[in-house]
């Protein structure tokens, strides 16, 4: 009696273990492994941020020039960085590198385009996965994001802007969501978009939410950022002049930014490519 | 079990408390640095793509 009351005894503690363990995972998971993973997500884009700035523009491969219609693609590298997504809408100053590929370890670090997805700007579909939950859970408050939104693809060349047209809810298997015209795997691509993809509900993986943004127009990176970005972003410490005036007219390599606003818009250069 | 261990640790009621705690910051550091970074891709809260072959089924300007 005495050994079968102790065994019970262990296994009640056993079972209390493995519950505060259990408890612990979870707050691993949606506290500890985000605040760590999102900041060094962060400190990649300022890293790069920071290069950029010094003209080092080769910390971004280099990518066609948007839109291009029958050009092949460059292969990427596996996890390597590709490209800056930026969302205003997420937060001021939201900005996360995006990375080539979608398997997991690649995922962990931050979003990732799925290969052989369009190029930024490029006629067709650009698809970009990110985690909901974990690892720095970049696309945490997608649902946030509305009719209109811009979402900058920042690359070595040029900002380009898409624009969230719709959004759907599907499950894991609908790989129509990605095609190059979204939702319709056998329709010929004339226009591009880019498609956002990550899990639904939160802390669920049953099912995916969708974000679709149509181009808005590509600007090229020597005209400076454009304003979707620009009024939230750390582009260069001379912001604010010293008068307290905001020199929004000006970037940090003292281009006139009202080029930008001027840059070529997506469907006049569409024509001029077709 | 935890008997045992109150048993073993050393001093009085209140180093054993500070031993306790020890230990506790101990195990928990091992979970979260080394323990669930390994189990976490073995569940499935990690999933946030839709199925592709992978094989340029969404292709851009080629297709």
């Amino acid at each position: 009696m005495r050994v079968f009351r102790a065994a019970i005894g262990v296994l009640g503690e056993l079972l209390v273990t493995a519950g505060v363990i259990v408890l612990l995972f979870i707050a691993w998971q949606t506290g500890y492994s985000v605040m760590i993973e999102g900041r060094a997500q962060t400190e990649v884009v300022q890293q790069l941020e920071e290069q950029l700035g010094q003209g080092d523009t080769a910390v971004l491969p280099e990518l066609p020039e948007a839109p291009l219609v029958d050009t092949p693609a460059p292969t990427l590298d596996d996890g390597s960085v590709m490209a800056i997504i930026r969302i205003p809408k997420l937060g001021k100053g939201w900005a996360r590198p995006v990375y080539e590929g979608i398997s997991l370890p690649v995922l962990a670090k931050g979003p990732g385009r799925y290969p052989h997805s369009a190029m930024p700007g490029q006629v067709g579909n650009m698809a970009i996965a990110g985690h909901r939950n974990t690892h720095g859970h970049p696309f945490f408050d997608i649902d946030q994001l509305g009719v209109g939104d811009p979402i900058v693809i920042e690359t070595r060349s040029s900002y380009v802007v898409y624009r969230v047209a719709r959004w759907v809810i599907v499950s894991p298997t609908e790989s129509d969501v990605v095609a190059p015209v979204p939702q319709k795997p056998s329709a010929k691509p004339t226009e591009a978009w880019l498609t956002l993809t990550t899990c639904h509900p939160k802390f669920s993986p049953t099912q995916r939410y969708i974000v679709f943004a149509k181009l808005d127009r590509v600007v090229p990176r020597k005209a400076g950022p454009p304003p979707e970005v620009r009024a939230l972003e750390r582009f260069g410490p001379a912001e604010v002049a010293s008068d307290g005036v905001e020199v929004a007219g000006v970037d940090a390599l003292g281009v006139d930014v009202d080029d930008a606003v001027a840059a070529v818009p997506f469907r006049r250069a569409a024509r001029e490519v077709a | 079990m935890y008997a045992a261990l109150w048993r073993v640790l050393p001093g009085g009621r209140a180093a054993k408390i500070l031993w306790c705690l020890l230990l506790f910051l101990v195990a928990v550091v091992i979970l979260f640095v080394w323990v669930f970074p390994a189990v976490a891709p073995l569940l499935p809260f990690d999933d946030v793509t839709v199925a592709t072959g992978l094989g340029g089924h969404s292709g851009g300007a080629r297709v």
